[in-house]
């Protein structure tokens, strides 16, 4: 394996972290199995793994935030127990995490202010927050609201606030799954640089490509265990891919041909102003979906996508019925259940508690969206046969694996119950399929099927609306993308003439029209 | 060693039908300190609260009596607890049921008004309950005001309106200044169903409504609506339930129930409208509604049983005298404990070893 890029040789044998046959359990269930971890100085550790692989248990323990059943960890080669995350954090060990932990009503120096020791006066931590963000590239206005900033700004303000405590050992969790390509280039920049000064970042993922740029190690955990501890460099995204899944991952394929139709989904003009103040307003947005077509919406999350979501599915209401057209018929007036009648069917962003009752059995959560169409409900009354059958055919179709018939929707895990919610859907036979990001943390056997359920219904003639971060799933199933930046839609375009820079360029605000400050739209 | 409470996949079906018994089990254990602290012998006491109420006729009539009302205005509760509609007003719906059914009963009194009489007062009784209640649910879904307090606020507007009804406008002129109405017409009563016995036409119809409200529950859309609503709001709205529909309907509902149980009581076992018609059924059907699981037969069951505490309470007065209100204390104590044992119904306790070592060797 050709070494030479790894940090790991010119930095002493001493590695700055080390966890020695790290375990989690909760009751039988074995979260991390003996787990041996070592990270240096001047290292970008990633860490890979599908969902419940176990990353975040692990990161947890390390952070201090979880207490181990078994093992250690050993802190510059002393044996160190952590009580909490100050105590990590005394040590040198800093963590930023996916959801962020910000007050929207507060200021970027107040929120810092709160996540520190406070014995600093405030001006004085004011002033050194305004020099570690300008040194490190990551500027921030220690005056503005949280509401105000951007989801990238909210990150930085994370980064700095752990910078600002002078870790030796930084822990980052999916930093790019809310960035534009463009702002994941600047972190990296920065990354980069608190390597250079001797600092140690384990970097969880599962962007396989951006691991492979980044990092010069990358350790892979599947079911609870290590698999194998790597230079990222010197494997492909597949090889990469093979160790996570632990096998072969379904490839998918679009039709040879697909039949683009008639219009099956037309939003014309359609504005709405949001029920919660820091929410989006949609503004001015066209498009046309057409049968046997799929659109993807791109863009970083919480610029409308949710808003979007649920006025075409008619969880808000447009005052306008012509804004939205499904399958010939005026709609935006419609409630949910008279649009399902009109043959379009939704699939959620959050599988429990939105697309499913999550404490209801699968039968019951058949019926939640199946009750408008079909033999359900009879005069009132519900049809048992019937949703059991629709929970059997999911089944079976789509491979859902339970313990049981009909068990609770909360029991099954994230893919199966993300494949049992598609499922119930198409096999409804929709001429119109809205879904908001279908593979949104699914392991990669269940999201091939997803994706390819997905082609599947466009290849019978369905128009589907796709909306993702992931730029990567947009790319493999899209017919064309169109970029959601405030409330606003770009023009859709052709997916194979869509360069990464260009949506990139757009999910950061910069070609489209964008207001002239960013809040007088959220105002 | 560490005990800590821990979630489960799924909710277990035995405990939620064993929950109700360990809370009843734990509640006998704290009423027999109750009673040694005051200095009875608590088996003899709960010989009499819960043994002796079963072994005469008398008493079993009494005991369906007293459960007629509680299990209807259970039932009703219970939607509303099922839709997360908080109505803690079924005192006052009883009540004002009561007083609207009796209005009839006052106003054909000593005419020759036919059979007729009696179903209009029932009706009456029904849509009163009904209206009252839906002033919490309209104030909670056209204003966000809390449905807890308005509607709890709204019983002592009740009550206060019967109290000055049957001291003025409606007493009876015969009543030696009792703050009573006239005894009602034998056309403006609930038959008894035993000649010379108490137990009347109000079982019969509180059992038709358990029948009704366990097929609504179990079989309808209607009743899977108010579940999920109750259950995953967010959900139910992508399901295209509107939740403020259902505030309105189940309060209706278990408003239209509690009215139809306070005019059924007073058209019955009373027998005239007079203050203190209800020993508290309204609030005690809140118990009644727990107990029973939100279950339709649960709370049949539970019904009984709480009708038995009041059986049992007057009779350990009279044998005993134990204090009336340790009835009220039990079945305080009686929530308490089925509140905190549901949670074992998603949580299960266990002990873990708080040192690393001892678990090396379990795999």
């Amino acid at each position: 394996m050709p070494d030479t890029t790894s940090a790991a040789q010119h930095t002493g044998a001493t590695p700055l972290l080390q966890t020695v046959g790290l375990t989690k359990r909760y009751g039988s269930f074995l979260a991390n199995d003996k787990i041996d971890l070592d990270i240096r100085p001047q290292e970008i550790h990633a860490l890979l793994g599908e969902n419940g692989a176990g990353k975040s248990t692990l990161v947890k323990t390390i952070y201090g935030l979880i207490q181990p059943s078994e093992g250690e960890i050993r802190w510059q080669g002393r044996t160190i127990v952590l009580s909490g995350p100050s105590d990590a954090r005394a040590h040198g060990i800093g963590m930023v995490f996916q959801h962020f932990s910000l007050f929207d009503n507060l200021t970027v120096a107040e929120n810092v202010a709160l996540g520190l020791d406070g014995k600093e006066p405030f001006k004085d931590m004011s002033a050194r927050l305004e020099q570690v963000s300008r040194t490190y590239g990551l500027p921030l206005d220690p005056k503005r609201e949280v509401w105000q900033l951007s989801v990238g700004e909210r990150q930085r303000i994370e980064i700095v606030r752990a910078l600002m405590q002078n870790p030796q050992f930084l822990i980052l969790d999916e930093p790019t799954a809310v960035l534009t390509p463009q702002e994941a280039d600047q972190l990296f920049i920065v990354l980069n640089r608190l390597k250079a000064e001797g600092r140690a970042i384990l970097y969880i993922s599962h962007k396989l490509d951006e691991v492979k740029r980044l990092c010069d190690t990358a350790t892979i955990l599947r079911g609870g265990r290590k698999v194998e501890t790597c230079n990222p460099r010197a494997e492909t995204a597949a090889s990469l891919a093979r160790m996570m899944v632990g096998g072969e991952i379904m490839e998918v394929k679009a039709a040879a041909s697909r039949q683009i139709t008639v219009p099956r989904l037309l939003v014309n003009d359609l504005s709405l102003t949001p029920d919660d103040p820091h929410g989006i307003r949609l503004e001015h947005i066209s498009f046309e979906l057409r049968g046997g077509e799929i659109l993807g919406i791109a863009g970083v999350a919480g610029n409308g996508q949710d808003e979007l979501f649920a006025a075409l599915s008619g969880e808000r209401l447009a005052k306008d019925p012509g804004t939205i057209v499904i399958d010939g018929h005026a709609a935006g007036h419609l409630s949910i259940t008279r649009r399902r009648k009109l043959g379009a069917a939704f699939i959620p962003e959050e599988r429990l508690g939105h697309g499913t009752a999550p404490r209801m059995r699968l039968s019951e959560n058949a019926l939640l969206t199946g009750h408008a169409i079909g033999n359900m409900v009879l005069h009132g009354f519900v049809n048992t046969a019937a949703t059991l059958k629709t929970v059997d055919r999911t089944t079976e179709t789509f491979d859902v694996r339970k313990a049981k018939r009909d068990p609770e929707a909360a029991s099954l895990s994230g893919g199966n119950l993300q494949k049992f919610i598609v499922g119930r859907e198409i096999l409804r036979d929709p001429v119109v399929l809205i879904v908001n990001q279908p593979t949104w943390g699914v392991d990669a056997g269940a999201a091939a099927v997803i994706r390819q359920a997905l082609l599947d219904l466009a290849a019978g003639g369905a128009a589907v609306l796709v909306t993702s971060q992931d730029l990567d799933e947009l790319a493999e199933i899209t017919d064309r993308i169109a970029v959601m930046f405030h409330g606003r839609l770009s023009a859709p375009v052709p997916t194979a003439e869509a360069s990464r820079e260009t949506l990139g360029l757009l999910m950061g605000g910069s070609s489209i029209e964008a207001p002239e400050t960013p809040h007088a739209t959220r105002a | 060693m560490q005990l800590v409470l821990e979630k489960r996949a799924e909710r277990s079906a035995t405990i939620a039908l064993i929950s109700p018994l360990i809370a009843i089990g734990l509640t006998i254990a704290t009423l027999c300190i109750v009673f040694a602290v005051l200095g009875k012998n608590p088996i003899a006491a709960l010989a009499v609260y819960f043994i002796d109420p079963l072994t005469d006729g008398y008493s079993l009539q009494e005991i369906a009596v007293k459960a007629t009302p509680l299990v209807m205005i259970a039932i009703g509760l219970s939607l509303c607890y099922l839709a997360n509609a908080w109505n803690i007003g079924a005192e006052g719906q009883f009540l004002i049921g009561a007083v609207a059914g009796s209005w009839l009963a006052v106003k054909t009194q000593g005419t020759d008004a036919g059979h007729w009489v009696l179903p209009a007062m029932l009706v009456l009784g029904a849509a009163a309950g009904a209206l009252y209640a839906l002033i919490p649910a309209i104030c909670k879904v056209r204003f966000g005001a809390s449905e807890i307090l308005t509607s709890l606020m709204l019983v002592y507007v009740a009550d206060l309106l019967l109290d000055y009804l049957v001291r003025g406008p409606w007493r009876d002129p015969q009543g030696f200044n009792f703050p009573t109405t006239a005894e009602f017409d034998p056309v403006a009563t609930v038959p008894t169903l035993i000649e010379g016995g108490r137990l009347h036409l109000g079982s019969i119809i509180a059992l038709f409504v358990v029948a009704a409200g366990a097929v609504l529950l179990g079989r309808t859309i209607k009743g899977f609506e108010i579940r999920v609503v109750g259950a995953a709001p967010r959900a139910a709205r992508f399901g295209g339930f509107n939740a403020n529909q259902l505030v309105l309907l189940t309060f209706a509902i278990s408003g239209a129930l509690a009215g139809l149980a306070g005019i059924i009581e007073v058209a019955g076992p009373v027998g005239h409208l007079q203050p203190g018609i209800s020993p508290g059924y309204g609030f005690t059907a809140i118990i009644v509604a727990f107990l029973g699981r939100l279950n339709p037969i649960g709370i049949l069951i539970a019904g009984l049983f709480l009708a038995l505490t009041f059986i049992g309470g007057e009779q350990a007065q009279i044998a005993m005298k134990i204090p009336l209100d340790v009835t009220k204390v039990f079945q305080g104590i009686l929530l308490f404990y089925v509140l905190a044992c549901d949670s074992l119904i998603l949580y299960r306790f266990r002990l873990i070893s708080s040192s690393p070592k001892v678990q090396s060797g379990a795999h």
